[in-house]
């Protein structure tokens, strides 16, 4: 097949793929309630618990952004994660795999799809933080801002990438896995505390999730007084980390699904449900 | 091999093992052994067999999606095992029973859904999605989504999804399992109808419905216990049984029907089954004289004959005459 063929069967598939996702945006609109709702009660917690200590007002900001950041790292867990699974489960793999496309064009379609979804369920998180609740972030250096976000997203949906086919090897216990993996990392990754206080090398070890780092750079550019004393790392390290992250979540992603692939057809597994 | 072959396969064998935790681990299931096909361009190419006779697993291994442990198995001329992304571009596949979508997406959507997996253009895509849907009799669910819909309308689906991609060989696996009456004739209409008018498109049908294989096939493989027992055209497999004369009779009970016909001379093979609450046996017999000792044993049974019939034989008596039983009993 020639280049350019490849490559438009290969954004062909992108945005095939993805689609589902964000028309489920506009006809599942119970979103709106689940994902907004419950994590401001999750949210208004912690808000309370800085007021009552007389926490500078920065930390509801640095709250919500931690708020905002949970609704990725589930859409990453039950959505990129456990994924592959539920199409084997629907006879959906298998048409994924007999088709000439790209493996990988499919999980990133998936990940581009979960991606502008969330970001609906985020901002309205965010709004509903700055409602609430009076939130203020400082808005002087945005472009690095949005740098530091697209970096995070990637490395951690290359993450949810590689999960997704490595998950597939578990099967139903994929499921436990993600329950598994969900509430330690609101704790490790820092997501409505500084994850310095854990400890330099607790959270040297919990930055393998992208959004360690990522949830600790964006305060710094957010709250850049507040997080002078309680950063982690610099945010050019952090930079450079979650670039490095991005690259390896992304190619151990391509790797595996290869692997599992060639496993899958050996075992005779792709086709069978229940497992 | 040819160079016009379609699909071809030597030796091709397919072994399960069961997994170390899995019970009767370490235990070996024979789902394919020594196969050897060969279907030609523009064939429309069918696999009889009955349940658990392997016709899926040969369906899976010649689609991509399962490694063969023995033996070769070529599509459009390549090694599926060698280079499965060269078969994939020249394929596509429909299976019985197929619950593939997404709910929350229409027909239409899904079908276009999955012909992006193709590379379809979205022109190209929209207009064969209306030729298709129009073709199942799904022009006004086109916009129905996908989880309001029954299971044969699901499965009409499917089908659409198959032949949406216009593949040079197409594998329908029990394509009609599930549906109604009329819609398998419309179905089977189509299929035999896209055979023959595009040339050189290549349509390989599994099924356990002998009328589906006879009506429908050029040739026709009977496969049992994962191996191919004869492959001829359906004409010609029925008349090797043209010495012989095929009975089929009703009665109302038999205590052993199994053993009963046992030792009586002139029988060649013998199938029997359950149907509507009559016992159903059908009997190829070298000539009609064999037919008096049945009779005589049904009535030392004290069995009823409420029918007995004379009939050409049909693809089901090759299978019972190759196999020992009839297609809908268990192996």
């Amino acid at each position: 097949m020639i280049f350019r063929k490849r490559v438009e069967l290969f954004l062909r598939t992108v945005i095939g793929r993805a689609y589902p996702r964000l028309i489920g945006l506009q006809r599942e609109r119970s979103w709106l309630i689940f994902d907004t709702l419950l994590p401001l009660l999750q949210m208004s917690a912690f808000v309370f618990v800085y007021r009552a200590m007389q926490a500078p007002p920065e930390y509801t900001g640095f709250v919500v952004l931690g708020g905002a950041m949970t609704a990725y790292w589930l859409n990453v867990l039950w959505s990129m994660a456990t994924q592959l699974h539920w199409e084997k489960e629907n006879g959906n793999l298998a048409l994924f795999i007999m088709a000439p496309t790209s493996r990988m064009a499919i999980l990133l379609g998936m990940a581009l799809g979960g991606i502008v979804a969330t970001s609906f369920r985020a901002a309205a998180v965010v709004l509903v933080g700055i409602f609430i609740f009076g939130a203020h972030f400082s808005a002087e250096r945005i472009p690095e801002l949005i740098g530091i976000f697209l970096l995070t997203l990637i490395a951690l949906y290359g993450m949810g990438m590689l999960f997704s086919s490595l998950f597939l090897l578990y099967g139903r216990e994929a499921w436990h896995m993600s329950l598994l993996l969900q509430e330690p990392i609101y704790l490790l990754s820092g997501f409505y505390f500084p994850v310095r206080s854990l400890g330099y090398w607790t959270a040297m070890g919990a930055s393998i999730v992208p959004i360690t780092l990522g949830l600790d750079a964006m305060r710094q550019l957010l709250f850049p007084r507040m997080m002078q004393q309680i950063k982690f790392l610099d945010v050019r390290i952090e930079l450079l980390v979650l670039a490095v992250l991005g690259l390896v979540f992304l190619f151990l992603a391509q790797r595996s699904l290869s692997y599992m692939e060639r496993l899958a057809c050996q075992e005779g597994r792709l086709t069978v449900r229940g497992q | 091999m040819s160079t016009n072959l379609a699909v071809s396969t030597q030796n091709l064998g397919r072994v399960y093992r069961a997994k170390k935790r899995e019970a009767g681990s370490g235990k070996e299931i024979v789902a394919l052994h020594g196969v050897d096909l060969e279907i030609h361009q523009g064939e429309l190419f069918g696999l009889l067999g009955p349940n658990g006779a392997g016709k899926t697993t040969l369906i899976k291994i010649l689609t991509t999606l399962l490694a063969p442990t023995s033996g070769e198995a070529r599509v459009a001329g390549t090694d599926v095992a060698k280079n499965p992304w060269e078969v994939r571009r020249h394929i596509n596949m429909v299976s019985g029973g197929e619950s593939s979508g997404y709910g929350l997406l229409t027909v239409e959507e899904n079908l276009w859904l999955f012909s992006q997996f193709y590379g379809l253009d979205w022109k190209t895509a929209r207009e064969r999605i209306r030729e298709m849907l129009k073709i199942v009799g799904m022009e006004d669910r086109a916009k129905t989504k996908i989880y309001h819909l029954s299971t044969g309308m699901r499965q009409k689906m499917n089908f659409a999804r198959g032949f949406i991609t216009d593949p040079e060989i197409i594998f329908l696996d029990e394509p009609t399992l599930g549906l109604d009456v009329q819609t398998s004739r419309v179905l089977r209409d189509f299929v035999k109808n896209w055979v023959r008018v595009r040339k050189n498109k290549t349509l390989l049908l599994t099924t356990h419905y002998m009328q589906e294989a006879d009506e429908l096939c050029d040739r026709v493989a009977i496969i049992d216990r994962g191996k191919i027992l004869a492959c001829d055209t359906p004409s010609n497999l029925k008349r090797s049984l043209n010495q012989s004369s095929v009975f089929h009779l009703k009665v109302d009970s038999l205590p052993q029907p199994d053993s009963q016909f046992q030792g009586l001379k002139g029988i060649q093979s013998f199938a029997h089954h359950q149907h509507n609450g009559l016992l159903e046996l059908s009997f190829i017999v070298e000539t009609e004289n064999a037919l008096m000792p049945i009779l005589a044993s049904i009535e030392r049974s004290k069995g009823n004959l409420i029918s007995l019939e004379k009939r050409q034989p049909t693809l089901e008596d090759v299978f019972i005459n190759l196999v020992g039983r009839g297609l809908s009993e268990e192996p």
